[in-house]
């Protein structure tokens, strides 16, 4: 199907784009990647009738890792991020998770922050930016802000991004020394939505658990972070067994069922990826690798 | 049909460099970049499928770089390099590696999705020129054939790497 019609905006700055944002109100939509936006547009279920391109504005393409964050401006495609070494080493995460994100025809295009502008449960990059506590960064024609990610998704398809307001950039935190991190997710075939996904960070302090924290693709309405650090700290790492964490990631969840999977068996998948997760970032972390 | 505001459709001149080549259309700002191709510039070797990212028969080279056609606008292509399925061959003599291979090998049935297919391998064993099985297979797996014909299409991959080494190593 094709997009209903719409005016084309190319501003060369953010100033440009909030002023276009602000004059346009609810009818303006930010095109970044498009590559969930314009699905939407095609099948119609989205008729904004202005659209603010972004693609030609300097200074959004950039990837900066500093002390306590990967910060990526909100033109970073997915594939830039996926092979930046430096932001790899400064969160593995991310490189974890951005392989299982779409295609790489569709990570050649899309953009990070764009996906979690967009606030879909089902994408893998608002779960890391909830388990890395990061924040999103907006402008408006009033001004700019952050917004912490635990703040920041509302519900599924919605942020707390308000009219005339555009995501700049995300920052994703790091991990403490001593963390190891990971990602799995199952889909019906490799790179479509996940039918459930988990993040996972694991910290040790000299072979003993200190912190464990996942976060969910596709079985929470948004991306929150379940905490089983209480379950677990204190003890050896070696002698955990992480199949507990599995009952806890099946309470915690939330599934709807779809055509694809029922809602049990997203559950199921959930707790089971949980523990795969779990061993898996606990492994790393001991091997001291964070890889 | 009381108030019909007719409002006319914003139209722009759009310039796209498609295999190598300058080209012009008018056409609105909602044009997605696949239709572009076929109906302004009637480069039909472009396939449109889904419409919405899944299938990968639209799949196109930007920059070298494949993507989804479908998904984006021709307006916001204009600043790239595209190239499509007609572009791919050396010349009009000899075809490219990859669609040696898929001579060869049977890697077509139908041929609907087959310019996807082959653009996104061209890129694929750019970046990976000595692909295994496994390799072959992932490299794929944003595409769907219709006929289900993968079994061939893997095997058009590997022999493609092949013929790719074995021109380098006779020229």
């Amino acid at each position: 199907m094709k997009p209903s019609p719409f005016v084309h905006h190319a501003p060369r700055s953010v100033a440009e784009a909030v002023a276009v944002l602000a004059e346009v109100g609810h009818d303006g939509k930010v095109l970044a990647g498009g590559q969930s936006l314009i699905p939407i547009l095609n099948m119609r279920l989205a008729a904004p009738g202005h659209l603010v391109d972004i693609n030609r504005v300097a200074g959004l393409d950039t990837v900066e890792v500093t002390d306590d964050a990967v910060r990526i401006g909100a033109l970073v495609r997915h594939a830039l991020l996926e092979r930046h070494d430096g932001a790899f080493a400064a969160n593995p995460l991310l490189r974890q998770a951005l392989r299982n994100v779409a295609h790489p025809a569709i990570r050649n295009r899309g953009t990070t922050t764009g996906s979690i502008a967009h606030a879909d449960p089902s994408g893998e990059m608002p779960a890391v930016l909830a388990l890395t506590q990061g924040y999103v960064e907006a402008a408006s024609a009033a001004g700019t802000r952050e917004i912490a990610a635990a703040d920041f998704f509302l519900g599924p398809l919605e942020s707390c991004l308000t009219e005339g307001e555009m995501a700049t950039g995300v920052r994703f935190g790091r991990f403490p020394a001593g963390t190891g991190t990971a990602f799995a997710e199952s889909a019906r075939r490799h790179g479509d939505y996940a039918l459930a996904g988990v993040a996972a960070a694991v910290t040790l302090t000299d072979g003993v658990v200190t912190s464990v924290r996942a976060s969910f693709v596709s079985v929470t309405p948004t991306p929150d972070v379940l905490d089983l650090t209480e379950a677990f700290a204190g003890r050896e790492v070696a002698d955990v067994d992480w199949v507990k964490a599995a009952e806890m990631a099946r309470d915690h969840v939330d599934p709807d069922g779809d055509i694809h999977a029922t809602a049990d068996y997203r559950r199921m998948l959930a707790g089971v990826l949980t523990t795969r997760v779990l061993t898996e970032a606990a492994a790393t972390a001991l091997e001291g690798q964070s890889r | 049909m009381t108030d019909t505001t007719s409002t006319v459709e914003q139209q722009l001149e759009i310039t796209l460099r498609v295999n190598g080549v300058a080209r012009t259309a008018t056409a609105p700002a909602r044009r997605l970049l696949s239709d572009f191709l076929r109906h302004d510039l009637r480069l039909t070797g472009t396939h449109v499928g889904c419409e919405h990212g899944v299938c990968g028969a639209c799949t196109v080279l930007v920059d070298g770089q494949p993507m989804r056609s479908c998904l984006m606008f021709a307006v916001t292509a204009q600043d790239h390099e595209i190239t499509t399925v007609e572009g791919l061959a050396p010349d009009a003599e000899q075809m490219s590696p990859v669609q040696q291979a898929f001579t060869e090998c049977h890697g077509l049935q139908c041929g609907f999705c087959t310019p996807g297919f082959l653009t996104t391998i061209t890129a694929y064993l750019q970046e990976n020129p000595d692909p295994t099985e496994a390799e072959a297979r992932e490299c794929i797996s944003g595409n769907l054939c219709r006929c289900t014909g993968y079994q061939n299409i893997v095997k058009s991959v590997l022999r493609a790497a092949e013929i790719t080494h074995e021109r380098e190593a006779g020229a």
